[in-house]
């Protein structure tokens, strides 16, 4: 675990933006009247999208966003790796390599010649893969995307001097907390809860749907049984991998579970 | 920002290797020779994350949550385009209380991402900072109301969708949930409190002071008979275009260039904008008098059409406003229903959708076969209609500034002229051509 020892009282603090959508920085943007207030915690050095430009500033944490795809990306995190104290990967982007990560079983150079003209003007590695894969990380934030909870919970927790305290339930018991009627029992829905990682509020079944795991696998997944469940829902395999192979579809565990059904015709 | 400047042979470089505050990851690169520009590239290097390969196989249900991860910034655009292609393949009727919603629904995201871009984004280049942080110092007061207007946007992304980055309540057919007629009324009540402080906005914004530069382009957007456009319409120019949304590929044409991994797009040949200015351009006479009055009554002699791009700042703010009072009427009516989407029947086929998103035209065509799963699938977004636009404007916005100006004035000019797109650099890269064509 990360020592958090002399970590200075107003942290110097970048966010930085590699392969993603930017919905996970909007976890900063949308903090509404609370941006302004963070931004008197801390020091921002760099946040590109927000005007604050200086790369390759020495920091206290690096907020990173999005997954490494090109070789351009992957010398910049090395680079972000040195000048930071503290690595913070946040979102599925992030922490899993996101949905890009389906081009990781595909073919590239066929998809890319499919797709653009001239592909020899696109550079572009063959796999989009987490940061862990290349560099130290401190700390995950999972999520597709991550919340401003998340974010300000962390933030505090490191002024605190602390590493911020997570979960690592499944969703089903954010469910049972809230008094959230299973969508799995009640309407026999492929509800994915019972193997993902809570944080995000259980907002699929509050809306009477069933969760697609976009906070990624729950530790100590049992995905062989509830494999067996979603073919007593009625799902054939095909449709079971998908349920796996999706937001979060390079995470091991999904991984996993994923190619299994999908072998098991 | 690298410059360089030899003044023997008068050679300038103009290098912005970032572009701050934008949506995602592009530079611009200018070289003027001789009081002339040799080089102008408005570069996007975003990578490429190949998003219509990997619906390719998917189940119908599933594009919803796909699309979104598109863009953050404007996730239910995505999800309201190819939610309407798919139920035109399927010919589904949806019933008036789900178009309302949708409706309901942009409405939230168009101010979301409008007070985002004018506060967070755009402000700081009128009033003289470099960023919001540092403008938020001295105009406490107008960020702080930017980031309210903005959290409203989100609560009513979030009363239909659950959270306001990558929604969850959509479906094709509808909603997976009705809101409570309590949850409605709450931020009813809360949106009232906010409406004048969006007619505000849109007083500040007319007072801001931009440069009078008319230049020559042509408006695009969607067009509904009686109604402002977001979800439907044909499309329409200012010089005569008038298409249904199926004719799109008839007309418009995208192109690879090699500065860049968005693709560019061109109307019968013709560069042409898309987004808040070229909406308002088109259909000033669909916006409500009250919304106009606004405008009309700040006696400083802005009108529409304009094609002044430094307008686009107000006619954002013209947008938030008229979201909070459409938002209101439609929540004022608001009933709960217990049939928020409409089964549906699978049928194979191709289906267009053509949607408002915050910055502009945002046209989807899609396949899907008998059993409901995708065969293809393309998106064309706003930012790369807008690429050839850009480019367009930079060189005459700065032509007409006059090129002998101190290069910190030219890059600053520049840098303005992009935002005034709000271009969004993640969602630009995420088109895929499918017909290959080798030049």
């Amino acid at each position: 675990m990360a020592n958090l020892t002399g970590l200075a009282a107003k942290p110097k603090v970048a966010i930085h933006k590699f392969s993603s959508c930017d919905g996970c920085q909007l976890a900063f943007l949308n903090l509404g009247t609370k941006l302004l207030e963070l931004m008197e915690w801390v020091d921002v050095a760099n946040f590109v999208e927000a005007g604050i430009a200086d790369p390759h500033a020495k920091v206290d944490i690096a907020f990173v966003e999005g997954s490494i795809s090109t070789e351009a990306e992957l010398a910049h995190i090395q680079q972000i790796r040195e000048d930071s104290r503290f690595l913070i990967a946040m979102g599925a982007c992030a922490t899993a390599g996101g949905i890009q990560a389906l081009r990781n079983v595909g073919k590239l150079q066929a998809w890319t010649e499919s797709v653009y003209a001239k592909p020899e003007y696109i550079s572009s590695l063959e796999t989009a893969t987490p940061l862990s894969k290349h560099v130290r990380v401190d700390l995950e934030l999972w999520g597709c995307p991550i919340n401003s909870y998340q974010v300000l919970a962390t933030v505090r927790s490191f002024l605190y001097g602390v590493m911020p305290a997570q979960e690592h339930d499944k969703l089903c018991l954010e469910c049972k907390r809230k008094n959230t009627v299973c969508v799995m029992v009640a309407k026999g829905l492929p509800c994915m809860g019972p193997v993902t990682h809570t944080g995000c509020g259980s907002i699929c079944p509050g809306v009477g749907r069933d969760c697609y795991a976009c906070y990624g696998p729950a530790e100590n997944c049992n995905t062989p049984a509830f494999t067996q469940r979603l073919q007593q829902l009625g799902l054939d395999n095909q449709q079971i991998a998908r349920r796996f192979l999706f937001i979060n579809n390079a995470t091991p565990t999904f991984a996993e579970a994923g190619k299994h059904a999908q072998e098991n015709r | 920002m690298m410059t360089q400047v030899t003044q023997a042979s008068r050679q300038i470089h103009i290098n912005v290797p970032l572009l701050t505050r934008v949506e995602g990851e592009g530079a611009l690169d200018l070289t003027i020779m001789d009081n002339q520009i040799s080089e102008l590239k408005f570069r996007i290097f975003e990578p490429p994350r190949f998003f219509e390969k990997f619906v390719e196989g998917r189940d119908y249900q599933e594009v919803p949550d796909l699309v979104a991860r598109i863009c953050g910034l404007c996730p239910v655009a995505y999800q309201m385009s190819s939610v309407h292609a798919i139920e035109s393949i399927f010919a589904l009727e949806i019933t008036p209380w789900i178009r309302t919603m949708r409706r309901l629904f942009y409405c939230g995201e168009w101010i979301e991402s409008h007070c985002a871009h004018i506060h967070l984004l755009a402000a700081p280049d009128f009033l003289g900072y470099t960023n919001a942080p540092a403008m938020a110092k001295d105009y406490p007061v107008l960020v702080q109301r930017g980031v309210y207007l903005q959290q409203l946007g989100n609560k009513i992304i979030k009363l239909l969708g659950g959270r306001s980055v990558h929604p969850v309540g959509v479906r094709v057919g509808g909603f997976h949930r009705s809101p409570s007629v309590k949850e409605a009324r709450e931020l009813l009540a809360e949106l009232e409190v906010a409406l004048p402080l969006a007619e505000k906005l849109v007083t500040w914004a007319t007072t801001l002071k931009v440069p009078e530069i008319s230049q020559k382009f042509i408006s695009v957007s969607t067009q509904h008979p009686s109604e402002y456009p977001m979800n439907e319409g044909r499309i329409v120019s200012n010089d005569g275009l008038d298409i249904a949304i199926a004719d799109y590929e008839q007309h418009f044409r995208e192109f690879q260039i090699p500065h860049s991994t968005a693709l560019c797009s061109l109307m019968d040949e013709k560069p042409y904008l898309v987004g808040p200015l070229a909406r308002v351009n088109l259909n000033w006479h669909l916006l409500p008098d009250v919304v106009r009055n606004t405008v009309n009554s700040t006696g400083i002699g802005i009108s529409f059409p304009s094609q002044n791009m430094f307008d686009s700042i107000v006619v954002r703010a013209v947008e938030v406003y008229y979201a909070f009072y459409e938002a209101i009427r439609i929540l004022k009516e608001y009933q709960a229903t217990a049939a928020p989407f409409v089964p549906v029947e699978i049928k194979a086929g191709v289906g267009y959708g053509c949607t408002e998103a915050p910055r502009g035209l945002l046209w989807q065509r899609w396949e899907i076969d008998d059993t409901g799963h995708v065969v293809s699938a393309k998106i064309v977004p706003p930012t790369s209609q807008n690429q050839a636009r850009i480019e367009q404007d930079l060189r005459e916005t700065l032509e007409a500034m006059g090129l002998d100006k101190e290069t910190d004035a030219l890059r600053l000019r520049a840098e303005t002229v992009i935002r005034n797109y709000d271009p969004c650099i993640s969602c630009a890269t995420h088109f895929l051509k499918f017909n290959v064509t080798r030049l």
